[in-house]
């Protein structure tokens, strides 16, 4: 034991947290968990195809389950948290990785998404915070009064101004741009790296950001349509 | 054939350093970058100036001493190819060619286009190793690898260590480099016995360094002379997830980097 304090390390090695290896795979499976969110979210929202009791039904479902709705809160912000936390470090980071810029610089390789994704985040989590504010909470709520449990008169008004609706279907398509390099960025993060399915994980990727985004955008353009009133 | 060459002129590390514009006339289509440099800096010392300073060795693409951007791309504009392998027959007459060196903290720049890459020397000095007995030459296959490994093993280690994929990429990150280098010993029978303190050593050391993180957008692998494929940053990651959780000793040391480039030597 007194062989191993003797010689403490002068130059200790970053730790994990400490490392950009280790930032990135907690950014890797809190991006899962959240993406795990987005799917489940549209799966309830969907619903709104069914009918004003049937989603009204879902939201009380939600609430009535108090116990397990504020751990799956409180799960989702620390991901949120920790998320934001690694890429704000991390970005910081890479601008003092490289004091002196280029005079020129040209992508070669790298997909428009993957280098927005600096972006994209920011955006949608401002959107998802307006989004709160509209549609869980109620306090902006332009196009009628919140209903507090009535989730499909609340939505419907909210969709029917014009200016919700736009930016609701801009932050879905940076959501779109951000899970479609984040769902195959998180495996290479965690170290999942097969040559032979890469190139059909980089499409899944994008079918199933597509997907997302489709499924939620239709949503308010249905609104806006007067298919769903 | 015609080149205006832009060229990062910068006398040493205090020096703020700015761009020269070179007309360089009877430019031959059958020279290498290098040889065009060549040419330019027989005129400049003709002309009592000083010639650009740039790194290069055995120009054949395999020592990784060369290397700058050109318009941009780090060794230029085709694939799978070093600076001093670059034919000016790419080019157009009357073409400007920007050429800057590589830029990143943890590339200092020395002179004019050359770099200080020690910091991926020490990156190597802290695990590019494998433990072998002394004495006799081993038994040849000895170790049973198969093709499979050995292939991948060797993709890793044809990594030239050149900075391409730092240069390139827009957070400075030396992931690809790192990977490489921890994949070609970890993927084999030889390199198991330090394997996951390699993992360690080696991505705490490249943290150590002023190296950026990875993003996986891939403009490392796109630039990389060798080809060395995104795999191995996976293959690094993996490694270092597991040598996280299995770690028994207490952390490692990192190498401290040197500041200065005449620190060590004699002046």
């Amino acid at each position: 034991m007194s062989s191993i304090a003797a010689a403490p390390p002068q130059n200790r090695a970053p730790g994990f947290w400490a490392s950009t290896n280790g930032k990135k795979i907690v950014m890797a499976v809190t991006g899962a968990i959240l993406f795990a969110f987005v799917v489940g979210h549209l799966a309830g929202n969907l619903q709104i195809y069914e009918g004003p009791q049937k989603l009204n039904a879902y939201g009380r479902f939600l609430h009535s389950i108090g116990e397990l709705l504020w751990p799956v809160r409180i799960l989702l912000l620390t991901c949120v948290g920790l998320h934001i936390t690694a890429t704000a470090q991390l970005a910081l980071r890479a601008k003092r990785a490289r004091p002196v810029g280029y005079s020129r610089r040209q992508a070669i390789a790298s997909s428009y998404a993957s280098r927005t994704m600096y972006w994209s985040g920011p955006i949608v989590l401002a959107f998802v915070i307006f989004h709160l504010l509209n549609l869980t909470a109620g306090y902006i709520h332009p196009g009628g009064a919140f209903v507090e449990g009535d989730v499909y008169h609340n939505v419907v008004s909210g969709f029917q101004v014009w200016w919700v609706s736009a930016w609701y279907i801009f932050s879905i398509g940076l959501l779109g741009l951000h899970l479609r390099h984040g769902l195959w960025s998180m495996f290479q993060s965690v170290g999942i790296h097969q040559p032979r399915y890469a190139a059909a994980m980089k499409s899944a990727a994008f079918a199933i950001a597509l997907l997302i985004v489709l499924g939620y955008i239709s949503i308010p353009i249905s609104v806006l349509l007067g298919l769903v009133k | 054939m015609r080149l205006t060459l832009k060229i990062w002129r910068q006398k040493g590390a205090a020096d703020k350093g700015g761009f020269v514009r070179y007309p360089v006339d009877r430019v031959d289509g059958e020279m290498s970058m290098l040889e065009c440099l060549d040419v330019l800096n027989e005129s400049l010392i003709e002309k009592g100036e000083e010639p650009i300073a740039f790194e290069h060795d055995c120009r054949e693409g395999i020592c990784g001493s060369c290397g700058f951007m050109i318009g941009g791309v780090a060794h230029g504009p085709m694939p799978a190819t070093t600076v001093c392998q670059l034919t000016m027959r790419h080019f157009k007459d009357g073409q400007e060619l920007v050429i800057e060196p590589w830029r990143a903290a943890a590339f200092p720049v020395i002179k004019d286009l050359i770099v200080d890459r020690r910091a991926f020397d020490r990156i190597i000095a802290s695990g590019g190793y494998i433990s072998v007995s002394t004495g006799n030459a081993p038994d040849g296959n000895a170790h049973p690898v198969g093709k499979e490994m050995a292939d991948r093993a060797m993709d890793a280690a044809a990594c030239i260590g050149c900075g391409a994929c730092v240069a390139a990429c827009p957070n400075a990150s030396a992931a690809l480099f790192t990977g490489a280098k921890i994949a070609h010993l970890n993927l084999l029978p030889q390199g198991k016995p330090e394997k996951d303190r390699r993992a360690l050593r080696m991505v705490g050391q490249m943290n150590a360094e002023g190296f950026g993180n990875c993003t996986n957008i891939g403009e490392c692998t796109a630039v990389c002379p060798k080809e060395i494929p995104l795999e191995v940053i996976a293959i690094m990651n993996r490694d270092y997830l597991r040598a996280s959780v299995v770690r028994r000793e207490e952390l490692v040391a990192a190498i401290a980097p040197v500041s200065g480039w005449d620190v060590g030597g004699k002046s």
